[in-house]
């Protein structure tokens, strides 16, 4: 699938939202701050706002086109959009729901069987209740199931998980790649949340103020912002690919590398095996002249490649087998006397080090 | 009760329910009009729908009589055309208290109409749905409760209209007098008895009306 985005302009109270992009993942995140623009996006692709101009084209199936007068009906796009409210219809009951937007050929016509997706996100239970009755993340799951059933070729979600506790995250996360894998289906997926992007996105499209920022893949994104806003959206400065290698009294070693790193590994779906492993530049200490014991599981020896100012603080990039930003004062590294080419020693606290789980 | 009486009372009840289905089609469509689509011309349309309500009865009912007389604009083309007698006969009657109970239906069903949720109806969409389909399953339903008090209302007020009906339809016994009018007769003609059971009629009819409103919406309320 690809999502052709093409001299999008949008009017939005303060700004425009204005962007062209082109978009080949199997989920693509939309990331950024809220009032970027990413609803509007949503609604935008699903037909239910009216650009001043746009070009889109979804696969080989032109969706809009102002240029040429092409307007295609919300109900014809066959977009299936679960938006942040879910918006499940409450007169109905779950089941009446999940029928509602089936075509008139019934089961056959269905690119996905009511069973398969019943089964798949375990609504099963729930078919007979009121919608008003389910909890948080029973109502995401029938808003995921109701979408589904109507057999889109498009997957719109904004921001699915912020209305659910960690522990449900970790179940709903797992459909949604299944949801991918098992059905082919694209999807859009909208999110201020940069660890939830990196998690389930193989592409990110960074939106600030209405305009895109970066795309790219979600590795690339975060450890190579194109720019200053993006960088301030994520805040990571280190983000490494790795292997667990041990996970033991919720403590993983991981491999990036040769490097092996000991973190905090609670609340990892069971089995990860491959992660990001995304560290903070604040959250380094460096020390210089020989290692010393320290709380710290983590001693890295390591070699300075060059010192840069940002601000009030200095950038120090190392070599620890891996690249690794280091951010300290102005004074710290006046006292230190840090040049490129000095041997030191990074320590980082187990908890400090944030393991993501990767899309294999 | 009397015969008469009797007529007068079914009459009455006939009519004002009528009036209260007539007015459902135009009454909803310019309530949905008006509560989910921007036009020119919108806030004059929702003034002329309401004028009867501020308008005196008796000002409305004159208006009326000359679009509907068979000298009137509408009243001349129903006559000549259609054979057709609208002022003086139970159909000025049904004129009078539908133009009358209008701006109540209107209102209510405007007010449920945009307490629906439009994200709903986007959503409908996103699933195949078309604008019929979007009516008639999402914004009907969960307008009803709304839509049915303003019926409720609309019924009541037909019940008491009197101002405009007896501009159009006058008080003929037997073909255009209604309990209003019947009432106001009798105490004018001294026969308070008559007068008296006609009131009790009414305070029964309009205690029926208001307690059933109430009824509804309180069981409706009880669903989530």
């Amino acid at each position: 699938m690809s999502l052709l985005l093409r001299h999008v302009r949008l009017a939005l109270g303060t700004f425009n939202l204005e962007l062209d992009a082109e978009l080949h993942g199997r989920i693509t995140a939309v990331l950024g701050p809220s009032g970027a623009g990413k609803t509007s996006l949503m609604e935008l692709v699903a037909g239910l706002r009216r650009p001043q101009s746009a070009f889109i084209q979804l696969g080989d199936r032109v969706l809009t086109d102002t240029a040429r007068g092409v307007d295609l009906a919300t109900r014809h796009r066959g977009i299936g959009y679960v938006p942040q409210d879910l918006a499940l219809f409450p007169q109905l009951s779950v089941r009446q729901n999940l029928r509602y937007g089936r075509r008139a050929g019934g089961e056959a016509d269905s690119l996905f069987g009511f069973e398969r997706i019943v089964e798949l996100l375990e609504i099963q239970p729930l078919l007979h209740r009121g919608v008003t009755e389910l909890s948080g993340g029973e109502k995401q799951r029938v808003a995921l199931a109701r979408a589904l059933l109507a057999s889109p070729r498009l997957l719109l979600l904004d921001e699915p998980l912020s209305s659910l506790d960690a522990k449900l995250r970790a179940r709903i996360l797992p459909c949604l790649a299944r949801i991918r894998d098992e059905f082919q289906l694209p999807i859009l997926y909208v999110t201020h949340d940069r660890f939830e992007a990196l998690s389930i996105a193989d592409e990110m499209v960074v939106l600030i103020d209405g305009r895109v920022a970066q795309t790219g893949t979600a590795q690339e994104v975060f450890s190579r912002p194109a720019n200053l806003d993006v960088a301030g959206l994520f805040t990571v400065e280190t983000v490494q690919t790795g292997r667990i290698v041990n996970l033991a009294d919720d403590l993983a070693t991981v491999a990036v590398g040769s490097t092996l790193l000991t973190a905090v590994g609670r609340n990892l779906p069971a089995n990860t095996r491959e992660v990001y492993v995304c560290i903070r530049a604040e959250d380094v200490i460096l020390l210089k002249g020989g290692d010393s014991p320290s709380s710290a599981r983590n001693h890295l020896a390591a070699t300075v490649k060059s010192v840069s100012r940002e601000g009030p603080f200095v950038r120090v990039d190392v070599d620890c087998g891996f690249p690794l930003t280091v951010l300290l004062t102005r004074r710290a590294r006046e006292e230190m006397a840090i040049e490129p080419g000095d041997r030191v020693v990074a320590l980082v606290k187990a908890p400090q080090i944030h393991l993501i789980p990767r899309p294999a | 009760m009397t015969a008469a009486e009797w007529q007068i009372v079914w009459f009455t009840a006939w009519v004002a329910a009528l009036s209260s289905l007539a007015i459902l089609p135009a009454g909803l469509a310019a309530a949905w009009l008006l509560a989910r689509r921007d036009w020119p011309g919108k806030s004059v349309l929702e003034t002329l729908i309401s004028l009867p309500l501020v308008l005196p009865p008796v000002a409305t009912g004159l208006i009326l009589l000359q679009l509907f007389g068979r000298r009137g604009a509408i009243g001349g083309f129903l006559h000549d055309r259609l054979d057709l007698d609208v002022v003086f006969t139970w159909r000025g009657v049904l004129l009078a208290l539908s133009v009358m109970s209008m701006p109540l239906l209107v209102r209510s069903a405007r007010v449920a109409f945009e307490e629906v949720d439009p994200r709903l109806e986007q959503i409908a969409r996103t699933l195949g749905a078309g604008n019929l389909r979007v009516f008639y399953t999402i914004t009907l339903p969960l307008a009803a409760r709304g839509i049915i008090g303003g019926m409720i209302l609309a019924f009541a007020r037909a019940l008491g209209e009197f101002g405009a009906t007896i501009m159009v339809a006058g008080n003929i016994p037997g073909r255009t007098s209604t309990l209003s009018l019947a009432i106001y007769q009798n105490v004018q003609l001294g026969d308070d008895a008559h007068a008296f059971r006609l009131l009790g009629v009414s305070v029964a009819l309009a205690f029926i009306a208001v307690w059933g409103s109430e009824l509804l919406l309180r069981t409706s309320r009880q669903k989530p």
